[in-house]
Order: C-alpha cells, then structure tokens, then sequence
C-alpha cells in the first residue's frame, strides 16, 4: 500500500478539504497519514521520512500558499528524501493570475504537480496512480 | 498484625519504610548509606537496626520489596530516526520506564555513536525508528551496526513492525541479545508506551539487578521489583486517579530535586483548554516523567549556576550572595549540609532555579500565530495550568524552612505567559519521603498505599498564587 502524506500548510485552518481528501483517498486504497490544518514544512518532511510515503500533498486555500512552499523541495532534498513527490493544489496564490504563469511558478520550485483553484481530489488521483507507477 | 517493608536502593542513601497494612499508616522509616560498591546487604542492616531501635522492637515482616537507583541507576540509550517523532518517542519510553537517557541518537547510527554505547556502559538500548509500515531502512542498518560492533546488552526493538523478522535475524546473526515489543509510534504522533515500559522492567529483573550487584540482597528480601523512578511514578499515578471507590487527587505535578538530578512528574492528558489553541505533535504521556541531568543541589550546582543569567548572578552579588562560588563548594563538597541561615537561603536559591528551570523544560509551551482569522496558539506539550495539585519531594524541600517559596517557582510566571506552568495549585509535600516506598506498595496494596499517601502527603500553602494564565 502506497502511503501518502497530506496537510494544509501553513497558518492556514481549512479543514473541511482537508478531510474530504483524507476520506477520498483512503477510500482508494492508499495509506493516508493527515498531518491535518496548520502545518509546517517540516511536519510534512518528517512524517514522510517516519512512514515511508511516497508523496506529499500539500493543501493550502488561504492564499500565502507560494511563501509556505518555497524551499520545501529543498529541505526534502537535505533530509534524504529529495525524490518524493510533491503535489500542491488549492488557493495558493493571491488574487486572480494566470495559473499557466502559477503552475510554472510551482514548479520551478520544485513540485511535481499543481491543481488549480475548485480541483475536486476525484480528478487528481488518476495523476497519483501514473505517478506512482499504478496504473 | 501484618508489615511490609518497602526498601529504596538509592545512590547515595538506603531508606527503608515499615507499613503496618491494618492500621494503614507508617510505623517507621530509616536510612543509611548505600554500600552497593562494596556489600549491599551491609548499608540495608544497619538501616534495619535503626529502624528496629525506633520502633523499640525487632518486628518480622510479611513481605519486603524494593526498588533501585543504585550503581548508577538505569542507564539506557534510546535510538530513533526522526528527532520530534521515534526518537523522542523512544526517549519519553526510557524515562517513563524509570531510566537514565545517557544517549539519544537519531537517523543512521555512525561507529563513533555505538562506541559510546559500549564505553558508557549503557544498560539498555531501545531501538525505534519508523512507523507501522514506514521507514524500515534505516532500522535494519541499525541493528546491523549494533550487531557489527558487538554490543552485548540487552537491545529492545520498538520500531517498524514490518521489518520485525528481519531485526530477528540480525539479532540472531550476531548473537545479540534482542527483545521485542509494540512500536513505540506505530502511527503518526501516536504514542505507545506500555508493551515497551513491561520489556524495559522485565530486563531490569532478569539482568540489571544481577549485573549492578544488587541481586545479592535478594536472599534477605522478596524481590528488586522496580527503578525507583518509575515506582514513584506509580505512585504519582496512584495518587492522581485514586483507586476503586477511594478518589485520587486529579491532575498533579510532582518534582524531586536531588544532589545530582531534578526529577519532574505530572498525571493528566494536559489537552488545551481554549478554543483558539491547536495541539501539536507528538502525543504525551498521561503520566510523564522528565530529568533533568544538569540541575540538582550538589553535583549539578554548576549546571544551575549555567542556566542562570548574568544579571542574576549580578543581582545575587549586589546582595552579597557570590553565586559562582557558592555553586563551585557545593559542586565540590556534595556531603555539605546548610545548618545557618545563609546557607539556606543559598540552598534555596538553587533550589528556585532548579524547579523553574526543570519545570519549563517538563510543562508544554505555547507559540502565537497569526493567521487571517486572528491570532491563534500552537500548543507543544501537556497543557497543566489547571493542575489542582503540586507535590514537592526531596531532602532540600522537605527540609527547607522555604519550601513553599521553591515549590512557588513551579507556577505561572508573568515573564513567561507562553509556558503552560499550573497557575494556581495547592501545594503539598510528601516530608516522611514515601513516595516511591507508596509506588512498590501499589503493586499489591494499592488502596493502602493510597490512603497513607493522602494522610501523610501534606498541605503546606493553599492557592498560593492567583493569576490569569494564558492558556
């Protein structure tokens, strides 16, 4: 069973995504490990290494998203875990932009995938089953 | 009639503590140095004559039970993968269990690492890492590099159950002597003490009593049941919850303060008791023990000079007090006994310290976040600003003509409103020292032991202190 890790990060509070996330994609067969609402780079970090996931997915709906995830690949890479996958999906930039313009922006920093704003969890797990080699 | 007799091994002195479980109170206590470098059973018969002379009588006992801090005490290294989660679950495990943590190690063990194992003469190791399913890679080079530099003492596994079959073979493969037990985090932030405290007791029964030279009183009494640590724990339990229809105390701290260590104790979940403060991290003990190795009256009076600052130490000077030197006679002469009132005033001023610091160090914190729907708080540790109770045990306050001022450091400090300290408890002190005799006592009389804990642990100052913590 692939494990992952999921969260909101930073001073962020949303919780009811949080769960539904949870829900869904237990309910698919993977071994979520919810780090829950307001949660640091580094809760992500070291609950990944403890259980072995996967991949991380990181929610964030209050708009500080870029400033919570910048070096989160980085601090991924110095505690040995630099291949993981890292998913970000949610609110997670200020105001109306271009997300062609947000997802490069994300991805530069390191993530592998970025969801747009109103994404439903349903359509991001055909993503997670290629990445992670089941499908 | 019918008497127990409850005997602590501890590292400097031997106290005994007679019971008569009828009347269902002490009859009599006594204490000598503990001879255990040389014949253990000597510093025990003096102090049975002494208690004998007391009670005007030799009495015969029903049962004699002891618990130990001899030899060093429990000296256990506790080994983890990620330093908030398996390691400082392994840790929390060790002192729960009553041990001394000399070694915390996290992540892949290097050769200079285990070869502090071996030099330090590490009684037990607990090696954890990984959660049910999680990490096993860094478990098995582990207990590989266990096996390679020969470490021959007794070795818990308490990580990743998944690769339990495999630690076995290691263990085998190099002839260790490997125990098994639950995960100590078999979830996330879970916590689970209890399968690997029964495997740390059952190794001090088997090995450490017979390796420490303790095991030889064991023709004269029952049995070394317990580190004394985690007998007073028990009792701290004991005291907390109460027992069938006879009510405990609720939530309660306790500290300790000795020669070498400050020991602190506190039964209760600690949960945040506000709305706008989020619990995080790694799950607490109900009843949690914390020691701190650099704080205590004698040998560690350096250590508290260390964690003062320079303006106190200035302050202390302008009054005359030159704190660095009265560290330096105390760390110096460790027998030394203040019998004028200056001396116990200094006594008491390390004593202060050395609660406050342990204390904060014990208690959980909070941390303020600003988010956009207002200022919220993370809380890390136990929650025990309504703890109802503070108990202080120990010769400096049991002594101490100041004790409630020292058992006052414990509390809410206005300097430091993020520290979850009790805000306002009823304090008491446990003066005849029965604590951990009340803990051993437990195992087979625990309504006794309680019922003498609640009539002889007394009130000194009620409510001492009022103030509107945080939390």
């Amino acid at each position: 069973m692939k494990t992952i890790v999921i969260g909101v990060i930073g001073a962020d509070v949303h919780a009811v995504g949080n769960r539904i996330i949870e829900y869904t994609l237990t309910r698919e067969g993977f071994n979520v490990v919810n780090i829950g609402v307001l949660s640091s780079q580094e809760d992500f970090i070291n609950a990944a290494i403890e259980t072995n996931a996967s991949m991380i997915l990181v929610s964030s709906l209050y708009g500080h998203g870029e400033l919570d995830c910048r070096g989160m690949r980085e601090k991924c890479i110095e505690a040995g875990i630099g291949n993981i996958l890292l998913y970000v999906g949610g609110n997670i930039v200020v105001g109306k932009q271009d997300f062609k313009e947000v997802e490069k922006r994300f991805k530069d920093m390191g993530f592998n995938r970025v969801y747009p704003p109103g994404t439903p969890i349903e359509a991001v797990i055909p993503d997670i089953k290629k990445d992670l080699g089941m499908l | 009639m019918k008497n127990y007799l409850m005997v602590d091994f501890g590292s400097t002195y031997t106290k005994l503590t007679a019971v008569d479980l009828e009347k269902e109170d002490i009859i009599a206590t006594a204490s000598h140095y503990t001879t255990v470098s040389t014949d253990i059973t000597e510093g025990y018969h003096k102090a049975l004559l002494k208690l004998y002379d007391q009670l005007g009588k030799k009495i015969t006992f029903d049962k004699i039970i002891a618990c130990s801090s001899a030899a060093g005490g429990l000296k256990m290294c506790a080994i983890g993968l990620v330093e908030e989660l398996t390691v400082e679950a392994a840790r929390r495990v060790c002192l729960g269990a009553g041990g001394k943590v000399d070694l915390v190690f996290s992540n892949k063990l290097t050769s200079l690492e285990v070869a502090q194992i071996i030099e330090k003469n590490i009684d037990i190791v607990l090696l954890a890492g990984g959660t049910d399913g999680g990490n096993s890679e860094v478990v098995l080079y582990n207990a590989e590099m266990l096996g390679i530099y020969g470490v021959d003492v007794p070795i818990i596994y308490a990580g990743n159950k998944a690769c339990q079959d495999e630690i076995r073979l290691i263990f085998e493969k190099y002839r260790l002597k490997g125990y098994f037990c639950d995960n100590v985090m078999p979830k996330l932030n879970v916590l689970n003490i209890d399968s690997a405290n029964e495997v740390i007791r059952k190794i001090f029964l088997e090995n450490i009593i017979e390796a420490k030279g303790i095991k030889k009183i064991e023709s004269e009494i029952d049995q070394v049941i317990l580190p004394t640590p985690n007998a007073v724990l028990k009792a701290a339990q004991l005291l907390s919850e109460g027992y069938l229809d006879e009510a405990g105390l609720g939530d309660l701290m306790l500290i300790d303060i000795g020669g070498a260590t400050t020991d602190v104790y506190s039964v209760g979940w600690g949960y945040p008791s506000k709305t706008d403060v989020v619990l995080k991290g790694l799950q607490e003990p109900f009843a949690k023990r914390t020691v701190e190795g650099d704080l205590g009256m004698r040998y560690s009076a350096e250590g508290v000079l260390q964690s003062m600052s320079n303006r106190e130490i200035y302050q202390y000077k302008k009054e005359g007090i030159d704190i660095e030197y009265e560290a330096q006679k105390r760390r110096e002469n460790v027998e030394f006994i203040a019998t004028n009132d200056r001396d116990i005033e200094v006594d008491a001023i390390f004593a202060k310290k050395c609660v406050s610091v342990a204390v904060s160090r014990h208690v959980g914190h909070l941390e303020m976040v600003y988010t956009p729907q207002g200022t919220i708080y993370f809380q890390t540790g136990k929650n025990l600003v309504d703890v109802g109770h503070l108990i202080g045990t120990g010769g400096i306050i049991i002594k101490s003509p100041k004790a409630s001022e020292i058992l006052l450091s414990a509390c809410y400090d206005r300097n430091n409103p993020l520290e979850l300290r009790p805000a306002s408890p009823v304090m008491m002190i446990d003066y005849d020292y029965i604590l951990s005799a009340m803990g051993l006592l437990s195992l087979y009389e625990p309504l006794v032991a309680l019922r003498i804990m609640k009539k002889r642990i007394k009130v000194i100052e009620e409510g001492a202190m009022k103030t509107n913590a945080i939390a």
